[in-house]
């Protein structure tokens, strides 16, 4: 556990990508008990540890340790911004003798064993491993039961070092750590040698990712070379029938075979030996709908046939992977291609459609095309060279992405609410409203888009113009302006202002507006009818 | 009518009509320390310790000050006046007093581990105290110096080793004069930013016997800075004046350290805790130690700080002042209005 705290500590604090490289290659490389090394791969991948004691518990277990009152504890966790940490700061911290921290696995093993027994012994638990821990270690092992390893290393730093460390490339790493795999049954070797793909028919490609083109289109040359696609507003998935099963993966939720049972007619007709990558979004008459019809999906443990009827989802086909049984992400785009057009016609079910190519014969054509993005319920285009491989992760070259224009709405500062990780202390998150009549209607939350500097003038500003306090959130004085910009826009019987916005964010402090120039809810509305659908 | 008022312009004394770290012009001004919070432009005459003199001279200019020594009574217009140590910073002083049998005690900003330089602090019994509470929140929890100046040296070893400089971000007055000592068991030369070098010479001119340091200068030659030890004020973060020392890592030395995040929001390579205010535990200790009948928290968490107060059996209200005007009183206000004020001396 010492390791590990210290990783985290070190890797969390680094400013330089290089010295988290460094620091995770000496733990990969060091006697540390292979199975740490498993879990650490585990959770820096985004898995961890079913949830045996929730955060209340664990915040009230805390709050009997230190011997605090609640609204102590709540007001410190505020200003804090981590359970985890916050946690952490309050115990006291054990003396140098009574240390005696086990391993990590043994922690995670212990919490996982604690599902089934009672309230008391998971207590019991809880309080003997602060008890053996110092600062740091009481932090990591807060962070197993509250979640999110989110402390400023990202996967593709990891995959690069266990690639540094086991002398492979870091896109078989990469293949190898995908998917599904139980970090407490696998072996490091099982997880990383050579047979661990072929030994798991569920195991997905790392996605290709694009980047946003900044340039103008000419700087990549001959538009022949290239196609293009509509980029669809759903979740990146991939479908996978090996040994007779079916699986569909997304990226990042992890694997939702059973969330979609449209799918599960595919299971039949698919052959075996399949991969393909395509966007999971619902769809009428091969026409796609909005994304929050498909939120309405992902969030619930059992899909109603009421669901199933209005939001029917299907998959947008756009690449091939694998095909009979052979990775085919080496040959070109245009083999790919072909060959997916060939599946995909063939089979001919409304559930698996072909993400259509968009003819166009110069830049020019393409960007009077893009106009009709939002009429085609897509957010722009893909570009993609015809002659390219399938890479991994996200790279820069063969593949772009380029989205239409955000909409754009001016709205006043409402509320602001303390935010966390590097923003713990400031006021960074905020509530906005536009104007109706004399009053103001809160219609979005919005966290990004300022810099540094303009968050502290921000949180200055709160600091200074509160004017009630409710919990964690002060109403303030509503003076400043944002601009903000969104993706989308749906109707919403949850909102009081009866829309929901799709990635909202602050585009511009607009210093040059008052609060008297701010758009109306009439304007919101209008915007409804025209992209609502 | 109470012997200290909490008026528009700072704690009034309208017995004594003098003013405590007042925040606009008054007549008498009777300063705690010389952080500019506390010690504003404007006064017609200043009483203060007679060790926070020259930085007042340093910083303010002439004007009218009047030195006095701790355990030193002395009395305007009938009120007892006497300063204790506060041990925040060289010079800081707690000020007591007494008019008619009431006593009330003004600490400044405080910490009750002794650093060798500022003066041990002294509790003083009174019957109103008046409080900071800058880290007032039992999340702040400080280490022993030596344990966090072991961290420090530490780590300069190690910069050292990888040929590095190591740039301590400190506040320039207080912090900057502590690290001398256990910086000086490091390094042959300890380099600093302008603005630590003039307070440094008004102490030294005063008569205070510290390690010597170097002044950055333009001239300085480059090799000379290879792999140096620098303090400097947290105004030369993300400055061209950096450049100079590269490579370099950059370790801050301050309370807020104590949260991940803000280390993370600093860009720091390392943050050090350290912190010339008392921490939680220090400021209960200090409210307890004054037998108060009723303690005043200000500048800092001074809602929660004194909401704890009330519920463990001691009368306290918040107060508002503008040595902080929130009770968060955003991260490291105090350092950042200090630094402001140096730039001009650059």
């Amino acid at each position: 556990m010492r390791q590990f705290a210290e990783l985290v500590t070190q890797v969390g604090s680094s400013t330089k990508t290089n010295d988290k490289l460094d620091a995770l290659v000496a733990y990969f490389s060091s006697a540390v008990d292979e199975k740490d090394k498993v879990w650490v791969i585990a959770l820096f991948s985004g898995r961890r540890p079913k949830r045996a004691v929730n955060t209340t518990q664990l915040a009230t277990y805390a709050i009997e340790v230190a011997g605090l009152p609640f609204w102590l504890f709540e007001e410190s966790y505020h200003t804090v911004g981590d359970l985890a940490e916050t946690i952490a700061l309050l115990l006291p911290e054990s003396a140098p003798e009574q240390q005696h921290a086990e391993p990590l696995h043994d922690y995670i093993e212990g919490l996982i064993g604690l599902d089934k027994e009672s309230e008391e012994v998971k207590k019991g638990f809880i309080l003997e491993s602060w008890r053996g821990m110092n600062r740091a270690e009481q932090f990591v092992f807060n962070k197993l039961i509250t979640g999110g390893f989110r402390i400023g290393v990202s996967q593709s730093v990891m995959v690069n070092a266990l690639a540094k460390v086991l002398q492979l490339e870091s896109s078989v790493i990469a293949h190898r750590i995908s998917g599904q795999w139980d970090p407490a049954l696998i072996s490091f070797e099982e997880l990383l040698g050579e047979h661990a793909v072929t030994s798991d028919n569920s195991k997905p490609y790392p996605f290709y990712l694009a980047y946003a083109i900044e340039d103008d289109l000419s700087t990549l040359g001959d538009p022949h070379d290239w196609q293009a696609e509509w980029k669809w507003d759903g979740i990146r998935g991939q479908i996978i029938k090996r040994g007779g099963e079916l699986f569909v993966w997304s990226r990042g939720e992890g694997l939702m075979t059973e969330k979609f049972p449209e799918y599960h007619a595919l299971q039949t007709i698919l052959p075996d030996g399949l991969v393909l990558d395509g966007e999971i979004i619902p769809a009428v008459d091969g026409k796609p709908l909005a994304f929050a019809l498909l939120q309405t999906r992902i969030g619930r443990k059992n899909v109603t046939k009421k669901q199933l009827q209005e939001a029917p989802i299907a998959f947008f086909a756009y690449d091939l992977l694998e095909y009979e049984g052979e990775d085919w992400r080496g040959r070109p785009l245009t083999e790919r291609r072909a060959r997916l057009e060939e599946i995909v016609k063939s089979l001919h079910h409304p559930t698996l459609l072909l993400s259509d190519i968009v003819p166009f014969t110069s830049w020019e054509d393409l960007a009077r095309l893009r106009e009709q993005s939002r009429e085609m319920g897509a957010e722009g285009f893909m570009l993609k060279k015809k002659s390219s491989t399938y890479q991994v992760g996200r790279k820069r070259g063969d593949w772009w992405k380029w989205k239409i224009d955000p909409l754009v709405i001016d709205a006043v500062m409402i509320y602001a609410q303390k935010g966390a990780g590097r923003r713990s202390g400031l006021y960074t998150d905020y509530t906005f409203a536009v104007r109706d009549g004399d009053k103001l209607v809160p219609f979005t939350k919005a966290y990004s888009g300022l810099t540094d500097k303009e968050f502290a003038q921000v949180d200055a500003f709160v600091k200074r113009n509160s004017l009630e306090k409710f919990g964690p959130v002060r109403t303030v004085k509503p003076e400043l302006v944002f601009e903000i910009a969104f993706e989308g826009i749906a109707a919403s019987s949850r909102h009081k202002s009866g829309v929901a916005l799709r990635f909202p964010r602050m585009s511009r402090w607009r210093r040059d507006k008052k609060p008297e120039e701010i758009n109306t809810l009439e304007d919101l509305k209008k915007m409804l009818e025209v992209y609502g659908k | 009518m109470p012997l200290i008022e909490f008026s528009d312009k700072g704690l009034y004394c309208p017995a004594g009509d003098f003013y405590i770290d007042p925040w606009q012009g008054v007549d008498r001004a009777v300063i705690t320390h010389a952080h500019s919070d506390h010690a504003r432009w404007g006064s017609k005459s200043y009483l203060c310790h007679r060790d926070s003199q020259p930085l007042l001279q340093q910083r303010l200019g002439p004007n009218h000050y009047q030195p006095v020594g701790w355990n030193e009574p002395l009395y305007l217009n009938g009120v007892r006046l006497t300063f204790f140590p506060a041990g925040h910073i060289i010079g800081s002083s707690q000020i007591r007093v007494e008019h008619n049998g009431e006593i009330w005690v003004v600490s400044g900003d405080y910490k009750l581990e002794n650093d060798g330089i500022s003066g041990a602090f002294e509790p003083v019994k009174c019957h109103n105290f008046i409080t900071e509470s800058t880290f007032g929140l039992p999340i702040y929890k400080w280490k022993p110096q030596q344990e966090i100046y072991s961290g420090i040296k530490a780590w300069i070893q190690r910069n050292q080793a990888a040929g590095k400089s190591s740039i301590l971000i400190a506040y320039s007055l207080g912090k900057a004069q502590r690290l001398l000592q256990p910086l000086s068991e490091v390094t042959e030369k300890i380099f600093v930013h302008g603005a630590v070098y003039n307070l440094h010479m008004a102490l030294v001119n005063a008569g205070w016997k510290l390690p010597p340091v170097e002044k950055v200068t333009p001239d300085t030659p480059k090799a000379e800075l290879k792999g140096a030890v620098v303090i400097t004020p947290g105004s030369a973060e993300g400055t061209p004046w950096l450049r100079r020392f590269a490579p370099y890592e950059i370790g801050v030395c301050s309370g807020w350290m104590q949260v991940r995040g803000a280390v993370r929001r600093r860009n720091a390579d390392a943050g050090f805790i350290l912190s010339d205010h008392a921490d939680w535990d220090g400021l209960l200790t200090a409210c307890k130690a004054t037998e108060a009948e009723c303690v005043y928290a200000t500048h800092g968490f001074q809602a929660a700080f004194s909401r704890y107060l009330r519920e463990n059996g001691i009368q306290a209200r918040e107060v508002k002042t503008e040595y902080g005007d929130d009770e968060e009183e955003g991260n490291s206000r105090t350092d950042e209005q200090g630094i402001a004020n140096d730039e001009g001396n650059v």
